[in-house]
């Protein structure tokens, strides 16, 4: 018998000390700042598992995943404001939501692919930016958008009961991230993470294996968005109050798929490092080091740089492969 | 189980890679030789259902395939091998085989397990069942393309060029294997391949193409000395 190789996408020992520090460690230690810091980075590495996923998993070439997540981030404040269900329940419906028009958009932009479906999805990108610049996000007022008319009726979205404060909440984000992981690897494990492999490597041999294709590519396209979309939840948890739309910009968009690339795409660890550069390295240079504004250009050339060293290492090991051949 | 192919005309523009052919695979394991660019590949890929005809009708097991959508063909029993080896890389030895099964049958998790261990056991795989596909050589990775089309109840397997790369004694290990596939799943293998002595090995009927059109057909020793296909395809100085 040879050795016995398993997905390295998520080795059950790390996780655990991750998880462990992160609910029992990170909260007394670390100050508002930085556990505020650490709870987007949470939120952040979910939307780069899913953008990952879709690139890495099954080949699809998405720009477009802060779409689904400022979906779920509009739908669950807008539902946080105007109901009084459970703060879980909104964060399922504000997937579900995403996941729903994820799929309804993914339909006809999975006639294109490779390069044509990045810009279908960077112009979806672009309409949400659109959308959400008239719509606005919610901030305690009545109404479709939710949106205040006087400064007196302006109000904080509310936390789950359990998770009011920053540490608690943290806690809870770090929960509900690591259940979207789960859920990912479930997924993956199975028979859709076999047919997205099959499918990643050469459509027609999917096809010669009996897998219906569109099916399985918008099973992906709806988990991913579904996976953002309780992300963009737990983000407006977590700011609670006006949201900048810069968040969900195409600008953003573009910076989500270099820092996906620079973590890496093949393993779930890949979307904590995206997490982790995106948020927390940022801070680190421009809090600690002299000359913040230096460090945030410089920060940013990095992901550039990262992102090219990345495509052209890419291409070499495609080139090995005898794939552009 | 019969394979009937009836007046199948492929064309791209002005060229036509399948110019009306009409042929019945009477069963078993059956060759499908000529030179290059005779229209062999373009065959297999109209009866899997990449490319769509103007014109033709396949039929088998009293079904017409050409209305099927592809990955149902698949469902249906069409499986085949590609020139270029296909095995995912990214998944085991087992998961590559699981794939096909569990898009093409249905069945509970044993049923499922057994299959699969029967199919890789059938191709010699059962030793590197657990590795990763990326770690594995060519030959390796020919042979669970040959797993991944036997697996389960295929009614017809196309192979093209299943022992391109390999070695002599591989390729005499591969013919076995190729030979007892009709016996195995009672299906019908057609075989695409440049190795004469491969296809001789396994076949005892063998259909020639040539520009697309079909050139001789019947029992492969007969094929092969036919006069019309010394000169079309093999030269008269290499027999």
């Amino acid at each position: 018998m040879g050795a016995i190789v398993k997905h390295k996408a998520f080795e059950p020992g790390a996780i655990a000390v991750i998880v462990v520090f992160a609910l029992f460690v990170a909260p007394s230690i670390f100050g508002a700042f930085w556990i505020t810091n650490l709870t987007q980075m949470a939120v952040f590495s979910v939307v780069a598992a899913s953008a990952g996923m879709l690139y890495g998993r099954v080949g699809l070439v998405s720009l477009g995943q802060v779409a689904p997540y400022g979906i779920g981030c509009w739908v669950t404040m807008r539902l946080a404001y105007a109901t009084s269900l459970p703060f879980p329940v909104l964060l399922l419906i504000g997937g579900i939501v995403a996941a729903v028009i994820g799929m309804l958009i993914g339909l006809p932009a999975l006639r294109v692919s490779g390069l044509y479906l990045a810009l279908v999805t960077l112009m979806l990108a672009a309409a949400l930016e659109t959308v959400l610049g008239v719509l606005k996000f919610p901030n305690g007022g009545s109404g479709f958008s939710g949106v205040v008319t006087s400064l007196s009726d302006l109000a904080p979205m509310r936390r789950p009961g359990f998770a009011e404060t920053d540490p608690a909440y943290f806690r809870f984000t770090v929960i509900v991230a690591l259940l979207l992981f789960l859920l990912a690897y479930v997924f993956l494990a199975g028979k859709p993470g076999r047919a997205w492999a099959s499918i990643r490597q050469s459509e027609p041999s999917a096809i010669a294996a009996g897998i219906a294709i569109t099916q399985y590519k918008l099973i992906a396209f709806a988990l991913a968005a579904f996976m953002a979309g309780v992300a963009g939840g737990l983000f407006a948890g977590s700011v609670q109050q006006s949201i900048g739309i810069d968040q969900f910009s195409r600008q953003a968009a573009l910076f989500l798929i270099a820092v996906v690339l620079m973590g890496g795409v093949h393993t779930l660890w890949g979307a904590l490092l995206a997490g982790f550069f995106s948020k927390v390295m940022l801070d680190l240079l421009t809090s600690y080091m002299v000359g913040g504004q230096f460090w945030n250009n410089f920060s940013l050339s990095l992901f550039g740089f990262g992102l090219m060293m990345n495509l052209i290492q890419s291409t070499k090991a495609m080139e090995k492969k005898g794939l552009l051949g | 189980m019969k394979v009937e192919v009836n007046d199948i005309r492929v064309q791209f523009g002005g060229v036509m890679p399948l110019d009306g052919v009409t042929v019945t695979f009477p069963g078993g394991t059956c060759g499908l030789i000529g030179p290059n660019g005779a229209g062999k590949t373009t065959f297999f890929n109209v009866l899997s259902g990449y490319v769509t005809p103007v014109n033709g009708s396949v039929r088998c097991d009293g079904v017409e395939l050409l209305t099927m959508p592809d990955y149902k063909r698949a469902r249906w029993g069409v499986r085949r091998t590609f020139q270029t080896e296909q095995a995912i890389e990214g998944l085991s030895v087992f998961d590559n085989v699981l794939t096909v099964y569990e898009h093409t049958a249905k069945g509970s998790r044993a049923e499922k397990k057994k299959a699969v261990d029967e199919a890789l056991e059938f191709c010699g795989l059962l030793g590197v069942r657990d590795q990763l596909v990326r770690t594995l050589p060519a030959k390796e990775r020919r042979f669970i393309e040959m797993a991944r089309a036997v697996v389960g109840s295929p009614k017809v397997v196309l192979l093209d060029e299943p022992a391109a790369g390999l070695p002599d004694e591989e390729t005499n290990e591969l013919s076995v294997i190729i030979r007892s596939i009709p016996e195995r799943s009672d299906a019908t293998v057609i075989l695409v391949d440049h190795d004469m002595a491969l296809v001789q090995a396994c076949c005892e009927w063998s259909a020639v193409l040539d520009f697309g059109r079909l050139l001789a057909s019947g029992p492969t020793g007969d094929v092969l000395r036919d006069p019309k296909v010394l000169s079309a395809y093999l030269g008269e100085d290499e027999l």
